[in-house]
């Protein structure tokens, strides 16, 4: 195991590339769910606040 | 059966499409990705010709490569179906490409960059290869830049379709950069594409590899795809009467 990581004593260059493209691969797809996320809750809210106006205004 | 595709160009039938096909290429692009690296890292041999063990770097960087490239030519794609159909969804998808294959390009880069450095003791060398590629990250930029830069999604939506456009004449060049026709006329560090001349177990670790990255692409830009169409929709009433909003 301690062999395969050390990949003939270019480990450094070969994890950094594998880590540098992991790392951005996971951070688009978790970045782009929170998003989501948000983007709806900041939709629910307007919704909320609009059926709330029109309620008033037939009252 | 006959499909209406230009149905799925409303963003309210989009949506949902969009919202199903997503987890199919999560699972496709987890499955493939760690596949093909398995078999990259496991069943290849430890050295390959000159190069040792850091030629491992391939498999990230070469399909990464080939995204940031095809990506762009997808990218311009949707960009000019939006200018002919003028269909919102086809400009919607042209900026959500543009992110994934930005990101492409800078993991090619990076790689490159760690690559470089093993095999040739150097990170980076303006030869047409590199500069290209980096000319192409400016690109995805400036794209992104330019349509965030206009207000009026309409108008910000024409003119970045038009620079994408413009910009296509980059592929070309890149792909000549590392196809040259007469290595004599092209003088580069960066080797030439040797697809033909590669082991079979190295190029099958490759192909898959990046058969994973194009379901990796075709996830995130379903998703960040939905994300634009609810910012750019969210006063409609399709968008109130959907089950997640309820």
């Amino acid at each position: 195991m301690k062999e395969f990581f050390a990949m003939g004593g270019y480990g450094f260059y070969v994890w950094s590339s594998m880590g540098f493209a992991l790392f951005l691969m996971l951070l688009e797809p978790i970045y782009l769910h929170m998003q989501h996320k948000s983007i709806v809750k900041h939709i629910q809210r307007q919704i909320r606040r609009e059926s709330a106006r029109s309620k008033e205004n037939q009252s | 059966m006959a499909i209406n595709w230009f149905k799925y160009s409303a963003p309210s039938s989009f949506y949902p499409l969009a919202g199903k096909m997503v987890p199919v290429f999560m699972t496709l692009a987890i499955v493939l990705t760690l596949g093909g690296l398995y078999w990259g890292f496991f069943q290849t041999p430890e050295v390959l010709s000159d190069q040792k063990q850091y030629y491992k770097i391939i498999y990230v960087h070469v399909s990464s490569a080939w995204m940031a490239m095809w990506l762009y030519v997808v990218m311009v794609a949707w960009a000019v179906l939006g200018l002919i159909f003028n269909t919102r969804v086809s400009y919607m998808m042209a900026s959500a490409t543009a992110v994934t294959g930005g990101i492409m390009t800078a993991i090619s880069l990076w790689t490159g960059a760690f690559w470089g450095q093993t095999s040739w003791g150097t990170w980076w060398d303006w030869d047409p290869r590199m500069t290209t590629q980096l000319i192409l990250l400016f690109l995805y930029i400036g794209y992104l830049a330019l349509q965030s830069s206009i207000e009026d999604t309409r108008r910000s939506d024409r003119a970045s379709a038009v620079l994408a456009m413009v910009g296509l004449a980059i592929v070309p060049v890149i792909y000549y950069s590392i196809n040259c026709p007469n290595p004599n006329e092209c003088a580069s560090l960066h080797q030439e594409s040797s697809l033909e001349r590669v082991e079979s177990n190295i190029l099958i670790g490759m192909l898959v590899t990046t058969l994973g990255f194009w379901m990796y692409c075709f996830t995130v830009i379903l998703m960040r795809v939905r994300n634009i169409i609810l910012r750019r929709e969210s006063h409609t009433s399709w968008v109130a009467r959907l089950e997640e909003m309820q």
